[in-house]
C-alpha cells in the first residue's frame, strides 16, 4: 500500500541551522496495516508524514502509494489517496464554513470541483447519519460554522472527513495531543473504530507509549531521522512501556526518555 | 438647510451604490480569500478607461461594460500569477499590478490622463445629472442584485466552496485536494472584474474616466465593507446579506462624506478622513480582543477554568 524507499530530507542545507530530518528511511506498509510511530522531539516523525503528503519535496528517494509513484506530485494531487488529521485541531477544518460544507469538501477530495451545488440534499442526510456515530450532537448542527465547535469536536469532525472516502492511507500526526485527557480518549476510541471498520491502512504518530502499544499491529520507533525499531505482530502484543524505554535509551543514550513520554 | 440636504441625498446614495459594487469585489478578496488586494486602485481606473474609450468608439454600452469587466479580470489574473507563481506576497503583487496598470490605463486612453464623456452625446446608463439620478439608482440596484445573486450561487457550488476553504484554511484546503494557488487566482479574477465593472459605472456617473480615479479605492472599499459589518454584522449572517451590507456600507460612507462636506471640510480632506475611518474600524476588533484577554486573565481563579478554555481552543 505504501512503499517508502531510501528517503532523505535535510532542512537548511549548508547553513548553521542544517538539520538532517530524514536519514535514509525505508518503510513498506501492507494493506490494512495500522502502524504507530514513536520517537523523541526532532526524530523526524512529522517530517516523515510531511514527505508522504508532499508538504515538502524529498531530497532523495521515492514514495509509492498503492502502486503509484507520487514522489513528484504536488500536495493537492496526492490528497486523493490520503486522509489526514493534524495535531492542531484548528488545522483540519475550515472555521468559516458549515459542518456540512466541510464534510462536502472532504467528500470531493481528489475529484473535479464543478459548478454543481456544493452540498446536495442527499449528502446532508448521509452526513447526519455519519455524525450521529460521533455521539457529539453534531447531527443537529449541520449548518453551524465549524469555528463554533470545541477542539475535540473539531478533531472528531476532521477524523470523519479524513476517513469519509476510505483513503488509501490515513495519517494521524499526534492528533490527540492538544486535547484534554477525556476528549483525547474519546477521539482515540473513534479513531480505532473508524480505522478497523474501514480496514484503513494507517500511520499514527503519538507521544503516548501506552497508546502506541495498545493500538495497531505494528510499532515503529524513530531516532535521528531513522527507523531504529520496527516491531510487528505477536512481538508487539507482548510489548510493555518499560521495554520501549529500555530499547530507546540503548539507542539514544537516554535522551529519549524525557518527562513528556514518561508522564503519558 | 436640512431640507436642502435631503434633496441632495440621491446623489451620494447613487455614488455610494456604485462604490458598493466595488466593495463587493473587495469583500471577495478581503473577507472570503483573506487577502488584501491593492490591484483594485488600478483596476477601477482600467474599468473606467475601457468603458469610456469603447463607448466613444461607438460600442454598445452594455458590451463596453462587459469588456471593462473582462479587462478587470485580466488585471486580477496578473496579480494572482505574481502571487502564486512568482511567490510574491499578495500585497506587493497587487501594488506591482496597480503600478503597471497606470501605464496601461494611459495607453488605453491614448496618453491622456482624462477622457470626458457626457450623457448628452452618448447613451449612458448612469449619470450624476439630477434628472437622471432616479434611473441611475434603479439601474445600479439592478446590477447589485444581479451580482449578489450570481456570487451567492457561485459560492454555494463545489468550486465556490473550494475558494472559500482556501481563504478560510489553506492547510485544510490542500489536505482535501484543493489547488489553493488556482483558487486564489480565481478569487482575484472575479474580484477585479467586479471592481472594473464598478469603475465603468463610476466613469459614466462622474462624466469622465481619469487615470487617478482609483487612487485610494481600496480604502473606500474597505471602509464600505467594515461599516457594513459594524452596522449589520450582528443581524446579517447569510452570505448574500453580507455582500448587501457592504453595499449599504458604501452608501453610508458617501452620505457621511456629504455631511462632512456640508460641515465645511473640503474634498481635499476626504482621503485623510477615509484613512482615519478605516484605521479606527480595523482597530476596534483588535482592541476588543485585547480588552477581553485582559479581563480573562484577571478572573482566572481556578485551573479548572483554564482547562475548559484549552479544550475549547
Amino acid at each position: 500500500m505504501l512503499e517508502i524507499k531510501n528517503v532523505y530530507k535535510t532542512f537548511n542545507p549548508g547553513t548553521i541551522n542544517e538539520k538532517k530530518a530524514l536519514n535514509g528511511i525505508d518503510l513498506s506498509l501492507e494493506n490494512g496495516d495500522f502502524v504507530t510511530v514513536i520517537g523523541g522531539n526532532g526524530a523526524g516523525k512529522s517530517t516523515l508524514l510531511n514527505m508522504i503528503t508532499g508538504v515538502y519535496p524529498v531530497d532523495k528517494g521515492s514514495i509509492i502509494i498503492d502502486g503509484k509513484d507520487v514522489t513528484r506530485l504536488p500536495e493537492h494531487k496526492r490528497a486523493k489517496y490520503l486522509g489526514r488529521v493534524f495535531q492542531d485541531p484548528m488545522t483540519g477544518t475550515a472555521a468559516d464554513m458549515e459542518i456540512a460544507e466541510n464534510l462536502a469538501i472532504a467528500a470531493r477530495r481528489g475529484k473535479n470541483r464543478t459548478l454543481k451545488i456544493g452540498v446536495t440534499r442527499k449528502e446532508k442526510e448521509n452526513f447526519k447519519e455519519l455524525l450521529k456515530r460521533l455521539d457529539l450532537g453534531l447531527e443537529e448542527r449541520l449548518t453551524s460554522k465549524v469555528g463554533l465547535l470545541s477542539g475535540g469536536q473539531r478533531q472528531a469532525l476532521t477524523l470523519l472527513m479524513a476517513t469519509l472516502q476510505n483513503p488509501k492511507l490515513l495519517l494521524l500526526d499526534e492528533h490527540t495531543a492538544a486535547l484534554d485527557p477525556s476528549t483525547a480518549a474519546k477521539v482515540l476510541n473513534l479513531t480505532e473504530e473508524l480505522v478497523l471498520d474501514g480496514k484503513i491502512t494507517t500511520i499514527m504518530i503519538t507521544h503516548n507509549m501506552k497508546d502506541a502499544i495498545r493500538l495497531g499491529n505494528r510499532l515503529i520507533m524513530m531516532n535521528d531521522g531513522k527507523i531504529i525499531y520496527d516491531i510487528k505482530g505477536e512481538e508487539k502484543k507482548s510489548l510493555k512501556v518499560s521495554d520501549l524505554l529500555e530499547l530507546f535509551s540503548k539507542a539514544s543514550n537516554g535522551e529519549f526518555a524525557n518527562d513528556r513520554m514518561l508522564l503519558s | 438647510m436640512i431640507l436642502e440636504f435631503f434633496r441632495s441625498l440621491p446623489s451620494p446614495i447613487a455614488q455610494g451604490m456604485i462604490w458598493g459594487i466595488m466593495a463587493i469585489g473587495v469583500y471577495i478578496t478581503f473577507r472570503v480569500l483573506d487577502l488584501a488586494d491593492l490591484t483594485v486602485d488600478g483596476t477601477l481606473s482600467t474599468g473606467g478607461a475601457v468603458l469610456v474609450v469603447l463607448t466613444i468608439d461607438g460600442m454598445n454600452i452594455y458590451l463596453a461594460l462587459f469588456i471593462a469587466f473582462i479587462a478587470g479580470c485580466l488585471a486580477g489574473l496578473v496579480t494572482g500569477i505574481l502571487h502564486t507563481k512568482f511567490g510574491i506576497p499578495a500585497i506587493l503583487s497587487g501594488i506591482l499590478t496597480q503600478l503597471a496598470l497606470y501605464s496601461i490605463n494611459l495607453r488605453i486612453m491614448s496618453g491622456r490622463a482624462n477622457t470626458p464623456i457626457s450623457y448628452r452625446n452618448y447613451n449612458l446608463i448612469v449619470s450624476s445629472n439630477t434628472n437622471l439620478l432616479l434611473k441611475t439608482i434603479l439601474i445600479t440596484a439592478a446590477f447589485i442584485i444581479a451580482i449578489i445573486a450570481i456570487l451567492y450561487w457561485f459560492f454555494g457550488t463545489e468550486l465556490g466552496h473550494s475558494v472559500r476553504a482556501t481563504g478560510s484554511n489553506e492547510a485544510m484546503a490542500r489536505a482535501n485536494g484543493i489547488n489553493t494557488s488556482s483558487r486564489k487566482i480565481l478569487g482575484l479574477v472575479i474580484s477585479n472584474g467586479i471592481v472594473a465593472l464598478s469603475g465603468g459605472l463610476l466613469a459614466q456617473f462622474s462624466g469622465t474616466a481619469d487615470v487617478n480615479m482609483g487612487r485610494g479605492a481600496i480604502v473606500i472599499g474597505l471602509a464600505a465593507v467594515i461599516i457594513g459589518e459594524v452596522v449589520f454584522g450582528k443581524i446579517f449572517k447569510n452570505f448574500a446579506l453580507k455582500l448587501f451590507s457592504s453595499v449599504i456600507g458604501g452608501v453610508i460612507y458617501y452620505i457621511v462624506i456629504a455631511i462632512v462636506l456640508k460641515l465645511g471640510l473640503t474634498a481635499n480632506d476626504l482621503k485623510l478622513l477615509s484613512a482615519l475611518v478605516v484605521a479606527i474600524f480595523l482597530g476596534i476588533p483588535y482592541w476588543k480582543n485585547n480588552l477581553i484577554g485582559k479581563m480573562k486573565k484577571d478572573d482566572k481563579t481556578s485551573t479548572e477554568k483554564e482547562v475548559t478554555v484549552n479544550a475549547r481552543n
